[in-house]
């Protein structure tokens, strides 16, 4: 009898449309919620389509180089490294030690910029305005320093295949010293106001928890992987470069307030990471070899037939390149595996159970950027 | 004041407009002030500037923006429900006005000498919450709605620790009149009712602690109810783009601005008069000091303005540094954390009260 | 219990260290500058707006099969010998008139790309930045110096050049053949 009477509910689907102050890009989000309780999230991707892949087969080899730094434009430099790397052993040829060092320093600096944007977009979709500032403050030094070097603040087209389109400028050392001087405190700082604040703890710890199976099931990488326990490096396990000549540690999340594997974790993770990056700067700075930096670069850049798979270590995580030659000047098939795009099938899974509110901290704390999700 | 006026112009209905005016005007001049301070406290907390072009340091920003308020488009979407959707400002920007009705500003400036004026106080502001979700529903976005619910939810619950923690002041007290509680805390600051009121004896000493206490309490508590940060989330730019008044354009919107700097200024007046002695001068009158008795008001206009600003500049602060609560944690912290110790400083300063 | 204290303990401290922090902050200076007023020096490797000296090009068009957004279009004509068209600053000879050298700055990416294969270095990347216009068919810059009336002069002058050499080579050839027809022959050639 109750149930002819009984109240049709209905869940609730919302849009965080493409245009939302939070999304990190143009992302769209269809939640499915009951109340504040979400039942499913479906991301909508392909807003940022550009076609890169489809531009690299008619480009030569040196011309999709600036096409790779508009991939993950946060950290454009790991993009430059990774097909230079990858081009670099089609052709089967050595760069001089000074461009490798020169390269290691610049992936660092980015990676500690990128860390910073990621932090300070966390802090800011949870409502602390003012880290934001702070860190984009500081994230100006690293900007200026490239400037310098190479003349683009975010864009930078510096790691051509073979060597560097400039070499360093003569103050790059000091005030890349001045710079490692003026951060530590800076990250004192960050955690004081930030990381070890209680509202902050209570928003991220015990949210979005990510067991490590799960984790290693959907190919996730980089901090959200290293977040969970794993510590899984590809400057550790699968050295490019030099890397195998410093000292650093990887560091991985340890529950420290929640549990293993939560919001809270990844964040921590990579303000660690912004130290290491410190730690392998420190190293490589005072020990820079002399020598010429566009010294290996070929005239012409025809790789013999062949395929190569290189991945490198980004910020976001692993990012591959595929490349097939056929023997052209242009490549056949230039194929980029985006860390991102692996990380944002978490959402799915990771929001189960959580309020509205959690999808924005746990999208926050995956730090996806939508241009190399879309390419 | 409306006696003083009555007795010098003859006529009741312009006494009585002219004191309704003075707090419209007092609200309006201060939102003006008070957006600009904010925008200047934001901006030199986070190592920047701030408006800077508009008058000297960017003071006319807020007349710049008002000015391009007034000139906006109404737009109201088909589907909005139009007699809610009209209603909903004036009602919010009321149930904030209507409590400046009982604030003394000084001794002789004060709107209407009522008996109970701290009851009044907080009925009138629970009208806000009719207004939100008049707002929140009549937008017909799944946005607003959310919003309106939620501040809903957090103003209802938030008036229960603000009740108590004044209830306990009225028990020390023993009057419900803001004029006379401001009264009851002369000639200095050591009698201020944070430092245990104006009585002699062990008493006044073991209540400091609880003072501290229930000031905590009522300022964590008005924070709640004027939705800043960190229970801002009905407004929450970055996960519901407006919250409650995302769609409003135009003046509609500027009410609800103002009906914010208006509460966030009621609440800070209404702590400095229970806590912090009203417009009382902690060190004494100057005017009295060189027999101008007539300075006297001014003077105490004067450090009301004072405490009511250093209070709302502590509200700013805190917007600044935190991050924000979540739905459910905020009712935790009114639930579990703020109501349980409102309770208990209430009964410890009855017992104390008594002996 | 004593989770619940130390909650309530917690959140209070960390408050208020934050809120000394922002207190800190808010009587250091401001690191904004106020730009129309006050600008930023740029360092000298800075990559703006392309500038192009035309007096050095000579026309090889390596810059414009280096963009990788091909902004840049060139056209040119080969010079009638016995013109002098000038030396480039480091002393090489130019042999072809520049008729058309446009640079849709619209679609140029900054990328530098251009400014490193120049054998002259005319083209390079200057530090204007403030180059915005209302039209987009202003950001069509074009930097070839010849006039259209000149340009047009010299596509006719070589054409006729052209068109003698090969009346010249008809010639010859019709003469080693004297029994072949000569009149199909020169109009292949034209053709």
């Amino acid at each position: 009898m109750a149930n002819k009477m009984a109240l049709k509910t209905e869940t609730m689907v919302l849009n965080m449309g493409p245009q939302h102050p939070s999304t990190h890009g143009v992302l769209r989000l269809e939640l499915e919620i009951e109340g504040e309780l979400i039942l499913s999230v479906k991301p909508h991707i392909g807003y940022l389509h550009r076609c890169f892949e489809k531009h690299a087969e008619a480009m030569t080899y040196p011309q999709v180089v600036p096409y790779t730094d508009r991939l993950d434009y946060l950290a454009a430099m790991g993009n430059n490294f990774g097909y230079a790397v990858a081009v670099e052993r089609l052709l089967g040829i050595q760069v001089p030690e000074r461009v490798e060092y020169i390269r290691v320093i610049m992936a660092e600096l980015q990676r500690i910029a990128s860390h910073l944007v990621a932090i300070a977009t966390n802090g800011a979709d949870i409502g602390a305005l003012t880290p934001f500032l702070y860190l984009f403050r500081d994230r100006e030094y690293i900007l200026s320093l490239f400037e310098m070097t190479c003349g683009a603040r975010m864009l930078y087209n510096y790691m051509w295949i073979g060597g560097l389109s400039h070499d360093i400028h003569p103050d790059f050392v000091r005030k890349t010293k001045e710079f490692l001087k003026h951060f530590r405190p800076t990250v004192v700082e960050l955690n004081n106001l930030l990381t070890f604040n209680k509202i902050f703890i209570e928003r991220t710890a015990n949210v979005g928890i990510l067991p490590i199976d799960t984790a290693i099931n959907f190919g996730a990488s980089g901090p959200v992987l290293r977040g969970s326990g794993l510590a899984f490096d590809v400057r550790k396990e699968d050295p490019y470069s030099i890397y195998d000549r410093f000292d650093y540690e990887i560091p991985t999340g340890k529950g420290l307030v929640g549990t293993v594997g939560d919001c809270w974790d990844r964040y921590y993770v990579r303000v660690l990471e912004m130290e290491q990056s410190v730690r392998i700067i420190e190293q490589a700075i005072d020990n820079i070899p002399e020598g010429d930096v566009q010294s290996a670069i070929p005239k012409r850049i025809k790789p013999p037939k062949g395929t190569v798979y290189t991945r490198v270590e980004n910020p976001r995580g692993e990012l591959g390149y595929f490349i097939i030659s056929d023997g052209n000047l242009n490549p056949f098939r230039v194929k980029v595996r985006a860390p991102s795009f692996v990380n944002l099938e978490l959402m799915g899974e990771l929001c189960k159970g959580h309020l509205v509110a959690d999808v924005i901290a746990i999208l926050g704390s995956l730090d996806i950027v939508l241009g190399e999700i879309d390419r | 004041m409306y006696q003083f006026l009555y007795n010098l112009i003859g006529n009741e209905i312009v006494a009585g407009l002219i004191v309704a005016v003075v707090p419209l005007t007092i609200i309006l001049l201060f939102a003006l002030f008070g957006i600009w301070l904010e925008r200047k406290v934001s901006a030199h907390m986070q190592d920047r500037l701030g408006p800077m072009r508009t008058g000297w340091h960017g003071w006319l920003q807020t007349v710049a923006d008002l000015m391009k308020m007034l000139q906006k488009e109404d737009i109201i979407a088909n589907d909005a429900d139009k007699t809610l959707y009209n209603i909903a400002p004036i009602l919010v920007f009321t149930g904030s006005f209507a409590v400046y009705a009982v604030i003394p500003f000084s001794s002789k400036l004060l709107g209407s000498e009522v008996e109970i004026g701290l009851f009044y106080v907080l009925a009138i502001s629970s009208l806000v919450v009719a207004g939100i979700l008049m707002a929140g529903w009549s937008a017909n976005n799944k946005y607003s709605l959310l919003g309106a619910m939620r501040a809903a939810a957090q103003i209802v619950s938030y008036e229960i620790p603000t009740a108590l923690i004044v209830l306990s002041m009225i028990m020390l007290t023993g009057t419900l009149s803001l004029d006379k509680i401001s009264q009851m805390q002369t000639s200095s600051f050591w009698n201020w009712n944070i430092f245990g009121g104006a009585v002699f004896g062990l008493s006044k000493f073991l209540l400091i602690p609880f003072m501290f206490v229930g000031a905590l309490i009522l300022f964590i508590s008005t924070l709640a109810e004027v939705n800043r940060v960190p229970f801002d989330i009905p407004e929450a730019e970055s996960e519901l783009v407006a919250g409650y008044f995302t769609e409003y354009c135009g003046m509609k919107w500027g009410m609800f601005m103002l009906a914010e700097y208006g509460n966030m200024f009621a609440v800070s007046a209404i702590i400095s008069i229970l806590f912090f002695g009203g417009y009382q001068s902690p060190l004494g009158y100057f005017g009295n000091t060189i027999g101008a008795e007539w300075l006297v008001p001014f003077e105490q206009g004067f450090w009301f303005i004072v405490k009511g600003l250093f209070f709302v500049f502590v509200q700013m602060w805190l917007r600044w540094t935190l991050p924000r609560l979540r739905v459910d944690q905020l009712m935790t912290v009114c639930w579990k954390y703020l109501i349980p110790y409102a309770f208990i400083n209430l009964i410890i300063i009855g017992i104390i009260s008594i002996l | 219990m004593k989770q619940y204290l130390r909650n309530t303990w917690d959140g209070i401290f960390t408050v208020l260290v934050g809120m000394k922090i922002t207190f800190k902050h808010l009587f250091t200076p401001a690191v904004t500058i106020q730009y129309p007023d006050v600008k930023v020096t740029l360092p000298e490797r800075v990559r703006n707006r392309l500038y192009v000296n035309m007096d050095d090009c000579i026309g090889c068009d390596q810059c414009s099969r280096a963009c990788p957004v091909s902004c840049i279009e060139i056209e040119t004509v080969k010079s009638v010998p016995g013109e002098d068209l000038g030396t480039t600053s480091n002393g090489k000879k130019k042999a072809l008139w520049v008729t058309k050298f446009n640079i849709d700055i619209a679609k140029c990416c900054y990328c530098q790309l251009c400014v490193f294969p120049c054998p002259t270095e005319c083209i390079y990347m200057t530090d204007v930045y403030e180059f915005a216009e209302f039209e987009r068919s202003n950001l069509l810059y074009k930097f070839a110096t010849l006039t259209d009336e000149e340009a047009a002069e010299k596509k006719v002058n070589f054409e006729k050049m052209q068109a003698e050499k090969e009346a010249l080579k008809a010639a010859a050839a019709a003469k080693a053949k004297p029994e072949a027809p000569a009149a199909p022959q020169p109009e292949n050639k034209t053709e």
